[in-house]
């Protein structure tokens, strides 16, 4: 039988770039290939929740299959915390069924609404990346459905180069079916967090070097308006898992129990003129005055881990014509110079990120398009203007220069060439992509806009 | 603990159903056509809530197997408490128009098959003095429309069947509920465009079994469509059979 298909303006988080998608959404593990073999597009690609903000998840005029509905558990060893499920299970399912007995995720975005399975597709990096890296260290393996409709496994041991293929290959390489998992053993469910303000970047960043070896978790927001001696201010916030004697008394019987909040949502596109200079500078302003330097704060996993989800729908507020999230990784040598000049071009072209956002990367996990290398990693949030694209090819540009890149789960606009020239494992992955995926059934916009596949169409 | 029958426990209302009962500490057999798909419901709810699941395959259209299978639901529960019927199709339905094994077919699967399976769960109920059948027809079946009426006069049969067994076994102790449920975002209705009160699974399962276990007779879910129905039902057949709905 013909499975059905929605056909359906589709965006990703950012609500830029718009696209038609024809929507698939299989609630059978089997239907994933009968959509392959009889959906009657010429090429598919996976999806999630849709969290990643540009157009990774998208594929006009083509299939898109909602893995959504295939969120099973499959295996639990409650010994060791491996966990087996299928790749459309949210990161908020995982936590509100093992958190309670004793378990979290091993790396986390900044969000709970998106799939286990887009998570390894992205290799998605946490404010532990320093620490422990991207989640594709924590996956023992992977079962895969080729598009010529075969179910394989891969992990390190077996198929290897499928397996470093997948982990940060953006839903090309195959339909991630199962993931398994190692999860993290926590005592509480609550996080121990010393805030750190600082005057300037070089105080910024020499703090991240000097502290977040002791931190499980580290993270920095920077004043990205704040000019002159001000310039590169910002907080950082160290944390690490709560155990049990760090909670007060009343709350040690249940360690996993934290206040419940009420959502708030967006409910409608805000004017655009809302976000500009001033009331950017008057938030930046109010962020750094209410966040003074402060030791040992308990704070619970959701304010901690996902400030933003309980904002419902908050990517309406940066108006209609929505906005882009700009990420780059910067390689340690010259780093600095690289964020400094960054940081100065953006205010110099007067293109103030709303949210900003900054990080210590480590080692990679081998993924052959994974984003994280050691170095600094800065995210900029950005409304889509006239002119705003321009300044970030300057960025770019910048970044190129720098021997970093940009993350492909944030972007929608960088060019082919700037990606060719800053994902080096290129070649390595596209001999994978041929070997699994010969007709290349497996396509999105990024792909094509970005020529990652060979030929692509 | 309550031992709980659930057939066509493969849909995702089903599945959810099931979850709703498992949270309050009930075992469940699940059953469907679908091995796989019924091994990893089940695996997911034990492992969410440590829940004891078994499955077992069941064709609705397969009467001559039922009662093997009725045996075998009652040796591996050791007994049972309660049956929710879930199963249903639509599938043929373009067929079912023109074709007299595709009509058959449907009525099978959503009345026949429901009809044979339930007469054994309500002689093993009345014998026992206690338990509870739920079926889930449709408000398909509260009217015949020229758009579906092969799969509607399936669950309109069903609707009456169950209602019938409550008028049984009210007097016997045995519980008897028909759920009605409007439009579910599942695969029946995927790909079809602006749906009214479309509503959840999630929802649909919570408010169909809170209506079990308060003991409803007759539940409209979500409860707007008790009301879409009455108006429905009201228009006189003359003025119906012009309209295209
Ligand atoms: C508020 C916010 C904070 C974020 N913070 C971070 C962060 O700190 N670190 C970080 O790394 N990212 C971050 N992100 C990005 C986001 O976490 C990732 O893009 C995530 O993978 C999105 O998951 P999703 O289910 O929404 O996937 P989608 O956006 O739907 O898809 C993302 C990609 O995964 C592929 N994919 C989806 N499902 C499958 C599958 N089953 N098999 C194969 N491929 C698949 C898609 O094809 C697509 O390429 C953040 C996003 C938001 C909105
Ligand atoms: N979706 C709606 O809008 C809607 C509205 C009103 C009522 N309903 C009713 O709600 C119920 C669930 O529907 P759904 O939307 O969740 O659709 P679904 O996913 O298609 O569910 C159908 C279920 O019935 C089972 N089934 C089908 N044929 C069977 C057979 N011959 N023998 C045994 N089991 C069989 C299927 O299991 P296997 O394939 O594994 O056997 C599956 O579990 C159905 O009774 C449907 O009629 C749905």
């Amino acid at each position: 039988m013909k499975p059905s298909v929605q056909q359906r303006e589709t965006t990703g988080w950012g609500r830029y770039p718009r696209a038609l998608c024809y929507l698939f959404r299989p609630e059978r593990v089997r239907e994933v290939a009968e959509v392959l073999q009889h959906g009657g597009m010429s090429s598919y690609l996976p999806r999630g929740l849709g969290r990643a903000y540009g157009d990774a998840a998208l594929n006009s005029e083509q299939g898109v299959l909602l893995m959504e509905r295939l969120d099973r558990y499959l295996a639990f060893d409650t010994e060791t915390g491996l966990l087996r499920c299928e790749g459309g299970v949210a990161l908020a399912d995982i936590i509100a069924t093992f958190l309670p007995r004793g378990w979290f995720l091993p790396v986390t975005p900044g969000t709970k609404f998106c799939t286990v399975g887009a998570c390894v597709a992205c290799d998605v990096h946490g404010k532990n990346h320093h620490h422990d890296g991207s989640i594709g260290n924590f996956v023992r393996s992977l079962t895969l459905l080729l598009p010529n409709g075969e179910t394989v496994r891969c992990s390190r041991e077996q198929n290897a180069d499928l397996f470093y293929a997948t982990i940060g290959g953006m839903g090309l390489t195959g339909i991630i079916l199962e993931v398994e998992l190692q999860l993290r053993r926590v005592e509480t469910a609550w996080i121990v967090v010393d805030y750190v303000r600082t005057r300037d970047l070089d105080e910024t960043l020499r703090t991240f070097h000097e502290r977040d070896a002791n931190y499980l978790y580290s993270v920095a927001w920077l004043d990205c308006v704040a000019q002159g001696r001000g310039f590169g201010r910002g907080v950082l916030m160290f944390g690490r898992h709560a155990v049990t004697d760090d909670l007060p008394p009343a709350r040690r019987p249940n360690p996993f129990v934290i206040p419940r909040k009420r959502d708030k949502s967006v409910p409608f596109d805000l004017p655009e003129f809302v976000l500009n200079p001033l009331s950017l500078q008057a938030f930046n302003n109010l962020y750094y005055a209410t966040h003074p330097a402060r030791e040992g704060i308990l704070v619970d996993y959701n304010t901690y881990f996902y400030p933003l989800d309980s904002i419902l729908q908050w990517n309406r507020a940066y108006g209609k014509r929505g906005f882009v999230q700009w990420q780059c990784v910067l390689p340690y040598e010259n780093g600095v110079k690289s964020l400094d000049d960054i940081l100065r071009t953006a205010q110099q072209r007067r293109t103030y990120p709303f949210l900003s956002v900054l990080k210590r990367m480590g080692e990679s996990s081998g993924g052959m398009l994974s984003f994280p290398m050691p170095g600094y990693t800065i995210a900029l949030d950005f409304p889509v203007r006239r002119g705003l694209f321009e300044v970030l090819n300057e960025l770019d540009a910048i970044v190129l220069e720098a021997g970093g890149r940009l993350y492909l789960a944030k972007d929608a606009r960088m060019s082919a060439e700037t990606f060719h020239a800053t994902y080096a494992l290129l070649p390595r992955w596209r001999e994978v992509k041929a070997q699994v995926d010969p007709q290349g059934l497996l396509q999105s916009d990024l792909a094509r806009r970005l020529q990652i596949v060979e030929g692509g169409k | 603990m309550r031992r709980v029958l659930i057939v066509g426990a493969t849909s995702p209302l089903a599945r959810y159903m099931a979850h709703e009962f498992a949270k309050q500490g009930d075992a469940l057999f699940l059953a469907a056509r679908d091995e796989d798909e019924l091994e990893r419901v089940a695996s997911d709810m034990r492992i969410r809530f440590g829940a004891t699941v078994h499955t077992g395959l069941f064709d609705a259209a397969a009467i001559e197997t039922h009662e093997a299978f009725w045996q075998q639901v009652l040796q591996a529960m050791d007994g049972l408490d309660g049956v929710v019927w879930v199963a249903g199709s639509m599938d043929g339905l373009e067929e079912a128009f023109r074709d007299p094994r595709a009509v058959r077919r449907l009525i099978d699967v959503n009345f026949t098959g429901a009809a044979s399976l339930l007469t054994l769960a309500a002689c093993y109920f009345e014998q026992q003095g206690s338990g509870f059948i739920a079926g889930v027809s449709s408000v398909a079946g509260d009217r015949g429309r020229g758009q579906n009426y092969p799969y509607g006069a399936a669950k309109g049969g069903l609707s009456l069947f169950l209602q019938g067994l409550r008028n049984r076994l009210s007097k016997k102790g045995v519980q008897v509920t028909t759920i009605k449920p409007g439009f579910i975002d599942t695969r029946m209705t995927w790909g079809r465009d602006k749906l009214p009160f479309l509503a959840s699974p999630q929802r649909v399962a919570q408010e169909s079994v809170q209506a079990i276990l308060r003991g409803k007779d007759i539940a409209y879910v979500p409860a707007v469509w008790w009301l879409v129905m009455l108006v429905i039902r009201a228009i006189p057949e003359r003025v119906f059979k012009r309209m295209n709905i």
